[in-house]
């Protein structure tokens, strides 16, 4: 079996001005493995959106990274309040982020249309009143 | 057209990053909603928004963006000038409302990507 990089994150709720701190550390080990920019890209956003949903919506959560020879994939598992319709989550524009978090730029409802647009796969488990955990993978 | 030639376009100042002014920026994304940023400015090397916050800059980041334009006047703070410092991100910023500087940008021959 071929050798595998994992990294793990925890993601504090409460601090907002952090979030991205996780994504972006991904990204610099990335570059420095030699990742193709394009894929570098596309883990970016799709890490970076999820991130900031688990701070918007569930009180941080942890972020485990694996690269291996032939994808990148990302597990965001949160204690959060769940998702009670995964299909209208999914439609562009439809959020239930507060006025608060779009005065600060998100809940435009854009954040998981994107990270299905970014990645190659992606599964979202949820349990209302549990969490969520979401998987997303990018191919190499 | 350079980040120089944009400050100057636009009477912008350089409040970082002088020293990537001869970077070419093509596309241009334009915004307040980071998270319209996200989904449509992958292309973009430079983003325009009157948003004034630290995920301003962590979202050029995970897109790879070279300059930051802020207008309407909003001026960055300490914490995300330092953060752009350390992504190497140019920023800039004029007193233009977003309308007139798309319009100024675009008369000089920069694109939205779409």
């Amino acid at each position: 079996m071929s050798d595998q990089l994992i990294f793990t994150y925890v993601i504090d709720g409460d601090d907002f001005t952090r979030a991205g701190e996780a994504s972006s550390s991904v990204k610099n080990k990335l570059k420095m493995i030699g990742v193709d920019s394009d894929v570098i890209r596309r883990v970016a956003i799709a890490m970076y959106e999820g991130e900031i949903n688990m701070v918007i919506h569930a009180n941080g959560g942890v972020i485990t990274v694996t690269i291996s020879d032939t994808d990148i994939t990302m597990v965001l598992a949160d204690s959060g309040p769940g998702i009670p319709d995964i299909d209208k989550a999914m439609q562009e524009g439809y959020s239930t982020a507060r006025e608060e978090v779009r005065s600060l730029g998100f809940g435009a409802g854009m954040g998981l249309p994107n990270m299905k647009r970014y990645t190659d796969e992606m599964h979202i488990d949820t349990v209302l009143g549990t969490g969520t955990t979401i998987t997303m993978k990018v191919n190499l | 057209m350079t980040i120089r030639e944009i400050q100057e376009a636009l009477d912008a100042q350089f409040l970082y990053g002088e020293e990537l002014a001869e970077l070419d920026a093509d596309f241009v994304f334009s915004a307040d909603m980071m998270s319209d940023v996200l989904a449509f400015g992958s292309k973009c090397s430079v983003l325009m928004t009157g948003l004034c916050n630290p995920q301003v800059v962590r979202t050029a980041e995970m897109l790879d963006i070279v300059c930051i334009i802020f207008v309407r006047g909003k001026m960055p703070d300490e914490h995300m000038l330092t953060l752009a410092m350390d992504k190497g991100i140019a920023i800039l910023a004029t007193e233009h409302y977003m309308f007139t500087a798309c319009g100024i940008l675009y008369e000089h021959g920069l694109r939205g990507g779409a």
